[in-house]
């Protein structure tokens, strides 16, 4: 045989290689880059979740020690008056409250000392540190400001810490980190979809040939074009697998063996088993995208 | 079987059309010649039938089949129809001769069976029996288009179309191509012939359709081939050397579609131009 031929042969099979394995990881880059999104916006609703069931309105009252300015008109702290006020007050927002509970300084002290037994700040505290309090359970716990600001400054009421403007910061920062992880995944979904096309085209260029054969004797446009759909479907697909590994790798590593040993707070996280929520979406996408993009190209470049 | 009423066919950015206003006839079982200079509208005329160009007014019906209104899904079908050689043989290289014949039935979906029996078959009509395992490279020009032919027939179409099928062979052997042809044509096969070849022509004796400038100027039985006096050799030099530029017509090669059968440029090795 020629050894143009095999050249040629060797030459084309040599080029399609390299751009498939650039494919592959391209599409692997993207979808990593995704699953990174999904999995930060799953953690943002799981924390959400986590904490709406547990956000309570907590109504402080004032006592004899507290330093509020509202309360600085009693010294013996709030009233009966006041707590009944407060408590009717709350009973007249149903259904929106759905439970109150009030903690008197006992319960209140014998919680913190449960809660904190292995820390020395237990043995400094006495019962009257800790103020009475309604605990409020929410229907809606989206609907937090409208309750809390009601009882904000009433008379008898220490404070009512607003618990969402602790965690809102974070939210925010893990929806940026959505939002640019998104961001960055179409970008690379971009190039991959554009290189998946690329190598359709390289490797129409190189069986040249044999499209033409098939053509004049009267293959189907189904015969000719399933092998190239065939290939780009395979390495978007190896793409995906690979980038699902990743993604559980990260995942374990971060999750399930970081971020629970530190776990103290209780504060829900995500594991490794989410990836297997989110992973089906990737492959199904993938292969949506490979049949997608090779079906226009193929169009394109090998009409009847 | 094929009929050309009034068709005319005209490229992009062409001025004079390849074909105006033709009207044709060629009955079932038919041997014609399509004659004429480079440009005449002969490859033009080819690719039509094939449906691989569309008429741009008129009617070409194939078979029964108004090409024009022929949905896309359906051209392969015509195809298997229509079998078709080239002058430049379009073997596959890396394939035997067995290889290249049986490629064509697998690429339709025969069955494995059909083709074990098709494939010997056809290569003993076309006279290449004892040589299935060789490679194109390893065969003469004839030897090529013979492969090709078989290739063409496997499938046993009606039409047998050729496009200056002894276009790159010699005398002796284009003679002997064309005896093949007419042993085809003698079983009952359709044959249009393209050629400016007038010994061919002359030897056979059969219908001749003369086309010049797009316009047919002559079409009588039996007729013989006289190509134009004064400028033959100049014209057949011209027309082998230009003969890939399919009449000057058509888009040029990067824009067309890869594979394209008429596209001989995409046939070439170095068919890098085609990616520019």
């Amino acid at each position: 045989m020629k050894p143009s031929v095999f050249a040629d042969a060797w030459e084309g099979l040599r080029r399609n290689k390299s751009i498939a394995v650039s494919v592959i990881l391209v599409t692997m880059i993207s979808l990593y880059l995704l699953g990174v999104g999904l999995l930060a916006q799953r953690q943002v609703d799981q924390m959400k979740g986590y904490w709406y069931d547990r956000v309570q309105v907590s109504i402080y009252m004032c006592t004899s020690t507290s330093q509020q300015p509202n309360c600085s008109g009693s010294d013996d702290g709030a009233t009966q008056d006041q707590k009944d006020s407060v408590a009717s007050q709350l009973e007249e927002m149903k259904p929106l409250v759905k439970d109150v509970y009030y903690e008197s300084e006992q319960e209140a002290f014998d919680r913190f000392k449960e809660d904190y037994k292995n820390s020395p700040l237990a043995s400094n505290i006495r019962v009257g540190d800790i103020p009475p309090s309604y605990r409020v359970q929410l229907s809606d716990p989206e609907e937090f400001d409208t309750v809390a600001s009601a009882f904000e400054g009433a008379p008898g009421v220490a404070s009512v810490p607003n618990l969402r403007q602790v965690f809102a910061p974070l939210f925010r920062a893990i929806n940026i980190i959505t939002g640019v992880m998104i961001g960055l995944a179409a970008l690379t979904l971009i190039s991959a979809v554009l290189l998946m096309a690329t190598t359709i085209r390289q490797a129409a260029f190189t069986r040249r040939r044999e499209i033409a054969i098939m053509k004049l004797v009267g293959a189907s446009n189904r015969t000719i074009r399933t092998p190239f759909i065939i290939e780009t479907v395979a390495s978007g697909l190896i793409g995906a697998l690979m980038a699902v590994g990743l993604l559980w790798v990260s995942a374990w590593a971060l999750f399930d063996k970081y971020l629970l040993n530190q776990q103290s707070s209780g504060t829900a996280f995500i594991s490794s088993a989410d990836v297997w929520v989110i992973a089906p979406f990737l492959l199904v996408g993938v292969v949506v995208l490979a049949v997608g993009t090779s079906t226009v190209t193929l169009w394109r470049y090998l009409r009847v | 079987m094929i009929r050309f009423e009034n068709v005319t066919k005209r490229y992009p950015n062409q001025s004079r059309p390849a074909l105006d206003e033709i009207d044709l006839n060629i009955e079932r079982g038919e041997f014609v010649f399509v004659v004429g200079a480079s440009g005449s509208g002969k490859s033009t005329l080819v690719r039509l039938t094939i449906r691989e160009e569309v008429v741009s007014s008129g009617r070409l019906l194939v078979g029964g089949h108004d090409l024009r209104r022929m949905p896309q899904r359906k051209v392969p079908q015509l195809r298997r129809q229509v079998g078709t050689i080239f002058q430049d043989f379009r073997l596959l290289p890396n394939k035997t001769v067995q290889q290249n014949v049986a490629y064509a039935l697998q690429v339709i979906g025969r069955p494995r069976r059909a083709i074990r029996a098709l494939v010997p078959e056809t290569l003993e009509l076309v006279g290449l029996a004892g040589m299935e395992k060789r490679m194109p490279h390893e065969l003469s020009g004839g030897e090529q288009q013979r492969v090709a032919i078989a290739r063409a027939v496997v499938n046993k179409p009606p039409v047998l179309l050729a496009d200056e099928p002894t276009g790159n062979l010699d005398p002796a052997t284009s003679l002997d191509i064309v005896r093949l042809l007419r042993r085809i044509h003698d079983s009952g096969t359709t044959i249009v012939m393209a050629t400016h070849d007038n010994v061919i022509v002359d030897e056979l004796q059969k219908r001749v359709v003369e086309l010049e400038a797009g316009h047919i100027i002559r079409d009588e039985e039996g007729g013989s081939y006289v190509p134009k006096a004064v400028d033959t050799r100049d014209l057949e030099e011209h027309e082998t050397e230009r003969e890939d530029v399919g009449e000057g017509s058509g888009p040029p090669p990067e824009d067309r579609p890869i594979g394209e059968v008429g596209a001989l440029d995409a046939w070439d090795d170095d068919a890098e131009d085609l990616l520019r």
